[in-house]
């Protein structure tokens, strides 16, 4: 009594999955999920953005001291490699869209480079606050934290110090495990590019794992002003 | 109490109590009424228009923006007279008055502490006086707790590393439940006691009765003492290194930074704990914290002693060894010598 | 035009497609994943029933006498997490929304099929560790998880059952984005936002909700566990955390989660009304519009369960007036629900005793909610049994009621059966009955002083207590009599005609049960919401006209008092 439907379908692309009625609608609607997604993402890290802002609002002074700790260099080279990164999507975006298959490959290859770049970067900074006893609480037993490596600015209490450290590293720590996660789908993506999946019929999923990436350099940008770049200015005065 | 199966509402048993019970009574009129009018005309239109043969359709009914425009409207202007009485009587409820006794409550798992400033402690009980207004100031030693009377409709958090207030004015004399009303663990069901308001006269038996533990003024003078606060601030407070102390209490006090703050019990609290969060303009930061060395307790009865000082004359420098005179904003008496007063003078801020 | 005949049941259809556990663990349908979670939800609500019972029995005597103090407070605890985790929240979107969404917009599944099997899983993993942390010895904070008393003093599996919440918010998550892109981008050719039936509103509310308030616990829960296990100190003033954060953490989700537990039944109660009344819904704009106005104002409103807080009189304040604001587009949709009964041809069938039980017991809810919003009342009320009483009208006299009812309505779509007419009304009777003699008393309990989460009480309440223990009893006996019938009727039942309320919506154009691409052709619509006609023209899609591409033959309008 049923007919198959697909007797009475044309000759589809092969990526078309068989709940949607055309390609079109396909993408529509994995862009417009990427968004959703994203947006809960944003929820997520807003939780944490707001203890921030209330906390430097309460602490000053501390969280001046202790982003003073911070290492500059490598924060910015940092935001430098994942801006770049950025790019690099973008470009392997368009070349996806141009059907341009080695652009695609070479710019995916050097956006999951960068990406890894930043995440050994960001390695080396955990590495240096495990060092110097900056990890907060006991979650590490053998090093409690301990704010003596700071310089304190003038009216900063020591005891704040801590609530710096743990926002610093629930916030980038976050952000690390979406970077990860953001290597691990590139990794898929690049691996289907290599085989020539994606052209200009077809490239959606290239794109959206670009807004994914994207995102993940977005919340990077608040979090490097916010947590390297405040009490700079405050150095050089017997800061 | 036993008759309570019929009873709507506890004893009203402060001045507050039966503003809220008016409250209470409004909106359950309202929701009766409401209640009703919908249960009414949903059973009327569910008989009247009851299916009467299998496949009948009903004409549609067009909408009416009118309808619907009534219906927002009311309920929101009846919502809004709701919200416009009940914040009258919040806000008589949440700014205490200003001539209030003070009596400290310090909740911890599974009991509670309470002084008042004649010095009489008591544990999960508390007695007052009929006809005057009392001013909790409250504090817990671990979790949250919450110190609810129901007879006096009143209910307010206790909260650790912080002053958390509530007052009122008894009424009626009687005893009456003091209730946990915030989960705090194992016992947060007996962390239950007493209020008992008694007539005037009684309360004073009561209190002589009760004398001999010392009144928080006068633990916390001894504090002053044995922690080293009279080496900067003056063995009465008149400073020195340190800010001048008396009449501290509701001032305004000028910070280092231009700000400029009033003195209350969160200041005071965390100026012990955290001298170098707010430094007073004009002097340095060299007040140590006592963090760690000080408890909820004696905190209290710091703040007691604080609040008993009185300026006797602008000269810090000639300032008697007596200055602690009995005057003092919102407390009854903080004399010294534990006399127990029965009414406070009237306030000065 | 064919005359109408009564169709034979389909021989194929999802239910008998294919046969094997793996068809149904790897299933991509949503017919079948909706009933994935029917078994799973039904599961959680039976411990959450048996916590409920423990809770009654315990306070029929004022003394601590058949639970410890630790024991009591654990099973509260457990109580709550598992009825609002574990079956509230996922109740009606995951069941009743999962069969139904892609059936109502035409469509023939949701946008993430895959996906949709995920959230399943993830909520079974959640569950699982839950489970087994009640196990292992249970979680005593409530389910409120309030810091200090959660990070600090309570010696039980805060942070195993903190992971259990944790995962089980993704499942959320991903079923309200699947719903959301799903009715944006699949609704078939002629389904305009206006012609959807009003439980997609509402659904598509509380998927907004969903997406946006669930990412905001889990970080809640996470920072709590970071904080018990690691001793940082967010929330620990010693070190200048502040324990009223996590309140605010907390409540910023767990306030519109109320909304995502409500909404859902609020679309089901839409479609029973219009349905069982043969009438559209009066004023149709302004109840799809008041989900929406439901879930933007939800999210406003946190801090009235923070009055006494130690909050500023100022926030106390406007959270005051927003709660009063959003209590406006509920009593808007119980208006119009009621008007649409007017002149209607209001039939008594069990769905529909449901819907009405639940505008009564909504209104009522729904009216006490405003007494908490008075902030000068709220601060005698609060954490009594006043609060308790409101939440459960709304929660059980409100969704689970709309639940049942929505469950019997599409009972006959989801199972290809009809389950026992009298039966349905009986237990629907009990139900409403024993309801009420449970929750009432509290709220007089609560006024005169009673607090919540007490395991002895002074004796004075004992009387409210033992009413309330008895209608426990009465509702739990009605409960468990829709799980008997319900399940023999799946074998026993009467066999159902693909549309036996004889009714215009997408979903009964088809089989009963459907088949697995739930139309055999892409329907066009042409007729609004609730546009009720004869049954000879309300064809089954597909079934009449066959061999014909893309074009249905349901494009003749229907009726003519269009």
């Amino acid at each position: 009594m049923a007919e198959s439907i697909a007797a009475e379908h044309e000759v589809h692309h092969p990526a078309l999955q068989h709940h949607f009625e055309n390609m079109e609608q396909q993408r529509e609607a994995s862009t417009l999920g990427m968004w959703v997604f994203l947006v809960t993402e944003i929820m997520f890290f807003g939780g944490m953005f707001f203890s921030y802002t209330l906390y430097r609002w309460l602490y000053p002074e501390a969280f001046a001291s202790a982003s003073n700790h911070l290492s500059l260099p490598l924060g910015a080279i940092n935001t430098g490699v994942l801006i770049f990164s950025s790019f690099t999507m973008a470009l392997a975006v368009y070349s996806a869209q141009t059907g341009k298959q080695r652009a695609q490959v070479i710019c995916l290859t050097l956006t999951l480079l960068l990406g890894l770049t930043f995440l050994g970067i960001k390695a080396a900074e955990y590495k240096e606050k495990y060092d110097t006893n900056l990890i907060p609480g006991h979650l590490i037993p053998s090093r409690p934290f301990n704010p003596d490596a700071v310089h304190l600015l003038p009216g900063a209490r020591k005891e704040n110090v801590e609530i710096f450290f743990w926002i610093y590293f629930a916030m980038t720590g976050m952000h690390a495990v979406h970077m990860i996660i953001g290597v691990g789908v590139l990794s898929v993506i690049l691996f289907f590019a290599t085989r020539g999946r994606y052209g200009p019929e077809y490239h959606n999923p290239v794109e959206i794992s670009g807004l994914y990436w994207h995102f993940v350099d977005i919340i990077w940008i608040f979090l490097f002003p916010l947590l390297y770049l405040l009490g700079r200015h405050l150095m050089g005065h017997g800061g | 109490m036993d008759s309570s199966w019929f009873k709507l509402a506890p004893e009203a048993a402060s001045t507050m109590a039966g503003k809220i019970d008016a409250l209470y009574f409004y909106l359950s009129g309202v929701t009766l009424f409401f209640s009703l009018l919908i249960f009414g005309v949903l059973i009327f239109f569910v008989i009247k228009y009851r299916r009467r043969s299998p496949y009948e359709i009903p004409r549609p009914v067009a909408g009416s923006h009118r309808l619907e425009t009534l219906w927002t409207v009311i309920p929101f202007l009846i919502a809004m007279s709701m919200f416009v009485w009940g914040a009258q009587v919040y806000f008589e409820q949440a700014r205490s008055p200003r001539d209030t006794s003070e009596i400290y409550v310090v909740g911890k798992q599974w009991m509670w502490k309470t002084q008042h400033t004649t010095g009489q402690r008591e544990i999960n009980e508390l007695h007052v006086p009929v006809g005057r207004k009392i001013r909790l100031i409250m504090t817990s030693e671990d979790a949250i707790h919450s110190f609810y009377i129901p007879a006096f409709r009143i209910k307010a958090d206790v909260l650790p590393g912080r002053y958390t207030y509530e007052w009122f004015e008894a009424t009626k004399p009687g005893t009456y439940h003091l209730f946990c009303a915030e989960y705090c663990g194992m016992n947060h069901s007996r962390m239950i006691g007493s209020v008992v308001v008694m007539g005037p006269s009684e309360f004073d038996n009561w209190l002589s009765g009760n004398a001999g533990q010392l009144a928080p003024a006068v633990a916390g003078q001894q504090l002053f003492q044995s922690l080293g606060c009279v080496s900067c601030h003056g063995a009465n407070g008149e400073g020195g290194r340190g800010p001048e102390l008396a009449g501290l209490f509701g001032k305004q006090v000028l910070l280092n930074n231009g700000q400029t703050i009033r003195a209350d019990e969160a200041y005071f609290r965390e100026s012990v704990l955290n001298p170098q969060a707010k430094i007073v303009s004009g002097y340095g930061p060299i007040m140590p914290t006592f963090q760690g060395q000080i408890s909820e307790d004696q905190l209290l009865q710091l703040m007691a002693f604080i609040k008993s000082i009185h300026i006797v004359n602008p000269q810090p420098s000639t300032a008697s060894p007596s200055s602690a005179a009995p005057t003092s904003s919102n407390t009854s008496t903080a004399t010294p010598v534990a006399s127990p007063v029965r009414r406070a003078s009237p306030a000065q801020r | 035009m064919e005359s109408f005949e009564v169709p034979q049941p389909s021989k194929v259809n999802y239910l008998n497609a294919q046969y094997g556990l793996k068809s149904w663990l790897l299933t991509r349908d949503h017919k079948r994943i909706a009933l994935l979670y029917l078994g799973s939800v039904t599961f959680f609500f039976f411990i959450g029933g048996i916590y409920a019972m423990l809770i009654r029995l315990e306070l029929l005597t004022p003394q601590s006498d058949l639970l410890s103090a630790t024991t009591y407070n654990k099973t509260f605890t457990q109580h709550g997490i598992i009825m609002i985790f574990f079956f509230l929240i996922p109740s009606i979107p995951a069941t009743l929304g999962n069969f139904l969404v892609p059936m109502m917009i035409g469509a023939k599944d949701l946008a993430f099929p895959r996906i949709n099997l995920l959230s399943w899983y993830i909520y079974i993993i959640a569950g699982i560790i839950t489970i087994y942390a009640l196990i292992a010895g249970g979680v005593d904070t409530g389910w409120t998880f309030y810091a200090p008393y959660s990070t600090t003093f309570s010696n039980s599996y805060v942070v195993l059952t903190g992971l259990g919440i944790f995962i089980n918010g993704f499942s959320s998550i991903l079923t309200g984005l699947n719903f959301i892109v799903t009715i944006h981008t699949m609704r078939a050719p002629g389904m305009t936002w206006f012609r959807m039936p009003l439980f997609l509103w509402s659904t598509y509310a509380t998927a907004l909700i969903m997406i946006l308030g669930t990412p905001v616990i889990a970080i809640t829960v996470l920072l709590l566990a970071f904080e018990r296990l690691a001793r940082i100190g967010i929330f620990d003033p010693a070190i200048g955390g502040d324990p009223v954060l996590f309140q605010h953490l907390f409540w910023f989700y767990s306030h519109p989660a109320v909304y995502i537990m409500i909404l859902p039944g609020m679309g089901v109660i839409s479609e029973l009304i219009a349905n069982f009344s043969r009438k559209n819904i009066f004023g149709y704009s302004f109840v799809a519009f008041s989900s929406l106005a439901i879930a933007v104002f939800g999210f406003l409103v946190w801090g009235h369960h923070m009055f006494v807080s130690g909050q500023s009189v100022f926030a106390s304040m406007i959270f005051s007036v927003l709660s009063f604001a959003v209590a406006i587009p509920s009593a808007v949709k119980v208006f119009n629900w009621t008007a649409t009964l007017y002149k209607g041809s209001i039939s008594y069938d069990t769905p529909m005793l449901y819907a009405l039980g639940f505008i009564g017991l909504f209104t009522i809810g729904g009216m006490t909610g405003l007494f908490l919003a008075t902030i000068a009342v709220d601060v005698h009320v609060t954490d009594t049994y006043f609060v308790v009483a409101h939440f459960h009208y709304i929660m059980v006299g409100g969704t689970l009621l709309a639940y049942l009812g929505g469950l019997h309505y599409w009972w006959p779509k989801i199972s290809g059966r009809m389950y026992p007419e009298g039966w349905g009304r009986f237990s629907a009777l009990v139900v409403f009955v024993g309801f009420n003699l449970t929750f009432l008393p509290q709220f007089v309990a609560g006024y005169l002083g009673m607090p919540r989460r007490y395991a002895t009480y002074p004796p004075e309440f004992q009387v409210f207590n033992v009413l309330s223990t008895a209608g426990a009893s009465i509702l739990g006996f009605g409960l468990l009599i829709p799980l008997i019938y319900l399940i023999w009727s799946m074998r026993y039942g009467k066999i159902a005609e693909p549309n036996p309320w004889h009714l215009p919506g997408l979903e009964w154009r088809t089989a009963s049960p459907p088949p697995t691409e739930n139309f055999l052709l892409t329907p066009i619509v042409t007729w609004e919401a609730y546009e009720f006609a004869p049954p000879e023209e309300m064809e089954v899609v597909g079934t009449v006209h066959r061999g014909r591409h893309a074009r249905s033959d349901v494009d003749a309008p229907i009726g003519e008092n269009t």
